[in-house]
């Protein structure tokens, strides 16, 4: 009786997360039907955001939200692949082993920090060096992506540390038996055998840039402009929508929520990918 | 180039690479201790915000995130229980684990929205119940990904013992698994809590801020991490002073349930 209650109640919570998955498609789409209509795929192209007068209808696209999001997540993806992949080879290949446990749990620890502190730091401490070295109002795009690329390093690097990790010591034995160097053991024995898993935690960590809000509202200058280089201050999707959302209304409402729908579906597809093709359970 | 100096290159980038990154990290993190430890006086934790103070930022924080743990916890250990011990179908185990796995990534602005559709909207307002349920939903996952890993580390034989002594199955489950696994999932449990209690992105339009103490949920509920993002964005330099000593605050309660976490499961594994 208590163990087919028991068996009954574990299988709802673990179903749990499908329903909450599709629940937050169905009302985001839901709540998304007035801007849908209204504008159709043109909301792909538009790139206005201006409420009607007395706030009755209005014209509302996202090419700008979304050309920031694309724009900061590629230069923090430019900045975070290599070094991540660096500090993964310098943890399993170079580091001597009375390192390679300290600065590998700061690394996690790092991991760990808020990103709204990331957000804050950037906005006090590299803003001006960056208005200082490239010009501009000191944030905007690159400001946003640097910081953003700071924020998943430590992500990204564990990852592909844990990857590169499982390779077998055989296999680089062999290797180093016949006179390889390290770094052809880590591009001809570890990179190969750990791909899935180095690919897996590259396609997470931009997910994670995608949808990251608070490190970059502080950092990209909530400006609703197409940026014309790479110094502007420009807006995202998650950004406009920490910004603007709680006191937007009607139809400009109704177009935030097709931006979140977009945001999820996108971020969807892309975690889907990294986890149902190229991580495999277990690389954590 | 010969290959000996390829590979001395290669081994310098690595090396670099590895200074630049921890170099940032020590650079944020001495700003903070040392913004932070100015900024912060013995008032900091004895007023509330509309004090000058975080007294109720803290406590208003840490209702919502225990409250998102009450309802988490039980929701991702009996999940995890599921994917582990009774699923019979290893195909439908995988893609719920999957499925899982993707929530744990979903923006977490995304939950924010969907959640003031739900709980924020139809309730006439902000309220610290809707900022308790985004944390919760963003916690749930991760405790399932624990709770599934730690039981999977349950030697077969303790669950053999106990059937040979005819337990059914949610005793053995109950008495025996979950009692190997507890230290495991204890330290998951902990790790998740840091992870929400950070979160800022969930509460914006749910939970809002209240520059007052208060402990009613029904109503706009304080926060300590939605404060860091509004103090920080005021010009005076006694709100951005505040926002240092409360990034400080955060980062130390973050930091500390983090290693007590790690210091649990010390000698295991």
């Amino acid at each position: 009786m208590g163990g087919k209650l028991f068996r009954n109640v574990s299988f709802l919570s673990a179903t749990l997360s499908f329903f909450i998955l599709l629940g937050i498609f169905v009302i985001l789409f839901h709540y998304a039907q007035d801007a849908m209509h209204t504008f159709g795929w043109d909301f792909l192209r538009i790139d206005q955001w201006e409420p009607g007068e007395d706030d009755e209808g209005g014209v509302f696209g996202g090419l700008i939200p979304i050309a920031g999001t694309l724009l900061t997540t590629l230069i923090a993806m430019v900045i975070a692949v290599p070094l991540s992949m660096g500090i993964a080879i310098f943890l399993t290949e170079i580091a001597h082993k009375n390192l390679v446990k300290p600065v590998g749990v700061a690394i996690e620890l790092l991991a760990a920090i808020p990103s709204i502190i990331y957000g804050m730091w950037g906005l006090f401490y590299f803003a001006p060096i960056i208005q200082h070295t490239f010009g501009g109002n000191g944030v905007g795009l690159l400001t946003a992506g640097i910081v953003l690329a700071i924020m998943i390093i430590p992500f990204m690097a564990a990852i592909t540390r844990d990857a590169m990790n499982t390779t077998p010591p055989v296999l680089k034995e062999s290797a180093y038996a016949m006179g390889a160097t390290t770094f052809e053991v880590v591009k001809d024995i570890v990179m190969p055998y750990a791909k899935g898993g180095i690919i897996g935690s590259i396609i997470l960590a931009l997910g994670r840039a995608l949808g990251e809000t608070m490190a970059v509202a502080f950092l990209i200058g909530s400006v609703f402009k197409f940026p014309s280089k790479i110094t502007d201050p420009t807006t995202s999707i998650p950004v406009l929508l920490a910004n603007n959302f709680s006191e937007a209304q009607d139809l400009e409402l109704s177009s935030m929520y097709l931006l979140a729908l977009l945001l999820f579906v996108v971020s969807f597809i892309i975690i889907s990918l990294a986890k149902f093709y190229f991580l495999g359970r277990g690389v954590k | 180039m010969n290959r000996l100096m390829l590979n001395r290159l290669i081994l310098l980038l690595s090396t670099a690479s590895a200074v630049i990154g921890i170099g940032f990290l020590l650079w944020i993190l001495t700003t903070l201790v040392f913004k932070g430890i100015s900024s912060t006086h013995l008032s900091t934790f004895t007023h509330d915000l509309v004090n000058g103070g975080i007294r109720n930022l803290i406590v208003g924080q840490f209702t919502m995130a225990l409250l998102a743990t009450l309802i988490a916890v039980p929701l991702g250990v009996m999940a995890g229980i599921y994917l582990r011990e009774y699923s019979q179908s290893p195909k439908l185990a995988a893609t719920l684990r999957n499925l899982s796995d993707v929530m744990m990534s979903a923006p977490s602005i995304v939950i924010g929205v969907f959640v003031y559709a739900l709980f924020v909207d139809p309730f006439g307002g902000y309220n610290g119940w809707a900022g308790s349920i985004a944390l919760a939903i963003m916690m749930v996952p991760i405790i399932i990904g624990t709770t599934d890993n730690m039981l999977a580390l349950v030697p077969k034989e303790l669950r053999e013992a106990g059937i040979a002594l005819g337990g059914s199955k949610h005793k053995i489950i109950l008495q025996i698994v979950l009692r190997a696994a507890k230290v495991g999932i204890t330290t998951g449990i902990l790790l998740s809590f840091a992870r929400i209690i950070g979160e800022t992105a969930p509460l914006l339009f749910t939970s809002a801020n209240n520059q007052f103490f208060t402990m009613d949920m029904s109503g706009q509920f304080p926060s300590l991490t939605v404060s860091i993002y509004n103090l920080a964005t005021y010009p005076d330099a006694a709100s951005q002073d505040l926002a240092w000593a409360a990034s400080f605050i955060l980062t130390v309660i973050v930091l500390i349930i983090n290693l007590g976490g790690r210091y649990l499961t010390r000698h295991k594994h």
